[in-house]
């Protein structure tokens, strides 16, 4: 089971941290929530939990709960530029259909 | 797809504006409110400076309210009535004793004043009504709401009675604190990881002793014991006494006694300071009063008085299988704990000094501002304590197919409301059975039914129109209200239940252990549980196209759409893999396509027939 993030994910994962003054990497999650079913969630970590697990790559550090990475495994974290837009995108590869506003999948 | 970016952990107080939250004691004898300001927890004086109002109210004939010391001083005036919350008249003993025209009334006891009938709720208003006032000129008006403390001993109807006098004032309870609880967090001991305090607790009328186990930032009260006849103003009357005896007078008329009573009170405190105290006074009769009273002298005669105290003490500790040497700390409560021999006497039976660095008619109010500045939201990077509730287990609602949606998460903290939205899922369906579950597992099956209710009255609408809000709600009790409203006719239905009643912590743990194990099972359900949803949807859509505009499909594509609408239900009904389905719900799609692209253009014929283009509203 591994989760990784892209070259371009990780400097912009490392300045966010960097300019945020703390915290020891990001959190990738699922919830259920949207209208297909999950949606994605992405937050600064400053300690991890239990049941939590934890990639390196790219010199950043992913945690992951237990419950998420079943739907989250093998997913690549990328950090892109659309028009005027940029920001993360989940590259998942369990993820089976996602909805029209991109904000929810299903698996 | 969208793109994300990265957010703030849920747990971490989003940036905000300080929002101010009060903490109130409403006392038997005064009230006080009490705020956070710059990290601190300080009581709000009124205009005259003073923290502590008198909780007396007193109804004119002529229609005004008079509260606090402009009625303290006045005959007639309600006085004590937190003694009559939430009692029915013959729940209250020596109602002889109380200098109040009580009636029988309907459950709770009633108050006779010049204004009509009232109930204890409504004179407890005034009260809280009086310190919300004084709060407002201080801070403004936007205050969330308050903490209000209340014995420990109090019982459901109580606080009931309690919380009702606060939403009469208008005030937003956040939460009802125990006293010994909130006098412990004004002086931080929730900041120890675990230990056993005493809350000595000696007010103006009443005595309290409570005995307080903290253990994982939470406290529990493991005995109280007390005097509800006890306090400051009998050592002033034993002063009163030894004032009669010494000065050999007849015995005096009203005024004179509320003179004396007040001198007593005036050496009473005098000797917190001074070795002696010189009561002088003159009597309507002439008489003059001069004597001299000594420390020991007032120490010997109301020595009686502290031994009834220590008593309390000792059948708590009793109570809680405990002797003095077990507690970790005292902490000392109310304006009669200043007197020095209680102290002397407190430290000798405990064998530790007591905590007097607060104020002791404040430390409740203190505590209780504390908690409320919490509850706000409002916490300081360096205040990582936290004595807050949480949901043990996520709250939901079962879904088309027993999927659980969450809707509260676990480990959300009390009070929290989170709504979500629902549409229906069949043509014309005018009724919704909302079932709440509990649990972190994804098949309803696997979760915990807690309550279950309809609601009716849903206009007929095709399926997916309808919007019905659900709102969850769990207050600081841990009471949950589950709210369902439709939205375009309002109708409305909700139920209440306790959600953590009967689930001891162990079972709550062996909950959250099978969520973890199961979770790679229960994606696996939940992925069959919506492909056989999204069959069932379509097959509903199908059978509702075919019954409107059968007539546009030939007799061969209609046996072909009637194949796949039994191979879709087929497999919904017993294949295991969520593939089969998914397979068979596309194939009926594929075959139905035709069918829809003839059906909207028939639609947008009949909406064009007959009508000319001048007619139609274009986009401009």
């Amino acid at each position: 089971m591994a989760i990784t993030v892209t070259e371009a994910a990780a400097r912009h994962i490392e300045k966010s941290l960097a300019r945020r003054g703390k915290g020891i990497g990001i959190r990738l999650g699922v919830q259920t929530s949207g209208c297909s079913g999950m949606a994605y969630k992405l937050e600064f970590v400053d300690v991890t939990g239990e049941d939590d697990q934890v990639f390196e790559c790219h010199g950043v550090r992913i945690v992951v709960d237990g419950k998420s990475l079943v739907y989250l495994d093998g997913t690549e974290l990328d950090f892109v530029r659309e028009g005027l837009n940029e920001g993360f995108k989940f590259n998942n590869p369990n993820a089976k259909s996602q909805c029209g506003c991109g904000e929810s999948f299903s698996v | 797809m969208a793109l994300l970016q990265i957010a703030e952990p849920q747990d971490a107080a989003a940036p905000h504006q300080h929002r101010w939250a009060l903490g109130i004691d409403l006392g038997t004898t005064h009230s006080l409110v009490a705020v956070v300001r710059n990290g601190a927890p300080e009581c709000l004086p009124d205009e005259d400076g003073h923290c502590l109002l008198p909780s007396v109210v007193r109804y004119e004939a002529d229609g005004a309210v008079r509260i606090g010391h402009e009625a303290a001083a006045q005959r007639g005036a309600i006085a004590s009535v937190k003694r009559l919350m939430g009692r029915g008249y013959a729940d209250i003993p020596n109602r002889e004793s109380i200098a109040l025209d009580l009636l029988e009334g309907d459950g709770m006891v009633r108050l006779h004043t010049a204004q009509g009938v009232k109930t204890p709720v409504e004179v407890s208003a005034r009260i809280l009504g009086a310190l919300a006032e004084r709060a407002r000129a201080s801070l403004g008006d936007d205050f969330v709401g308050a903490v209000i403390t209340v014995p420990a001993y109090f019982d459901d109807a109580q606080r009931q009675a309690t919380k009702d006098a606060a939403r009469l004032a208008g005030i937003h309870v956040l939460r009802l604190l125990n006293e010994p609880t909130a006098a412990a967090l004004a002086y931080g001991l929730d900041r120890a990881a675990e230990g056993v305090f005493a809350i000595y607790d000696l007010g103006g009328g009443t005595f309290d002793l409570s005995i307080l186990r903290l253990s994982r930032g939470l406290f529990e009260v493991i005995a109280t014991h007390g005097d509800s006849a006890l306090g400051g103003d009998d050592f002033d009357h034993r002063i009163y006494c030894w004032m009669l005896e010494q000065a050999r007078i007849a015995p005096p008329c009203p005024a004179d006694i509320a003179r004396m009573m007040r001198a007593a009170r005036a050496a009473k405190e005098a000797l917190t300071q001074d070795e002696r105290a010189r009561i002088a006074l003159t009597l309507d009769s002439g008489e003059a009063i001069d004597l001299t009273l000594t420390r020991d002298t007032f120490f010997a005669m109301t020595s009686l008085l502290l031994e009834k105290t220590l008593a309390s003490v000792r059948a708590a500790l009793r109570d809680a299988n405990l002797a003095a040497n077990d507690i970790d700390g005292v902490v000392l409560v109310g304006g009669a704990t200043r007197m020095p021999h209680v102290r002397r006497a407190v430290a000798e039976f405990f064998g530790k000094e007591p905590l007097v660095d607060l104020n002791p008619d404040q430390v409740v109010a203190l505590g209780a501002a504390r908690q409320a500045n919490i509850l706000a939201g409002n916490r300081d990077a360096h205040e990582d304590w936290l004595l807050l509730d949480v949901i043990p287990l996520s709250l939901g609602v079962e879904m088309l197919g027993g999927l659980a949606e969450k809707i509260i998460p676990r480990n959300a903290t009390l009070p929290v409301a989170r709504a979500q939205e629902f549409t229906t899922a069949r043509d014309g369906q005018t009724a919704m059975s909302i079932h709440v579950v509990q649990g972190e597992r994804e098949m309803v099956a696997d979760c915990r039914s807690l309550a279950r209710f309809e609601l009716r009255g849903i206009p007929p609408m095709v399926a997916g129109a309808a919007r019905i809000r659900v709102t969850f709600q769990v207050d600081a009790d841990g009471l949950l209200t589950v709210r369902a409203r439709e939205e375009s006719t309002g109708v409305e239905a909700n139920i209440s239940v306790q959600p953590s009643y009967g689930l001891t912590d162990t079972e709550i743990a062996d909950m959250l252990r099978a969520s973890l194990a199961h979770a790679a099972d229960d994606r696996d359900a939940r992925a069959l549980a919506e492909a056989r949803l999204e069959g069932e949807q379509l097959l509903a859509a199908t059978a509702s196209a075919m019954a409107a505009d059968g007539d546009l499909l030939s007799a061969d594509e209609r046996a072909a759409i009637d194949q796949h609408c039994a191979a879709l239900t087929d497999a919904i009904a017993h294949a295991q893999d969520t593939v089969a389905v998914y397979h068979a719900t596309e194939a009926l799609a594929s075959a139905t396509e035709a069918f829809a692209a003839r059906r909207m253009n028939r639609s947008i014929r009949r909406a064009l027939a007959g009508k000319n283009i001048d007619e139609l509203e274009l986009p401009k």
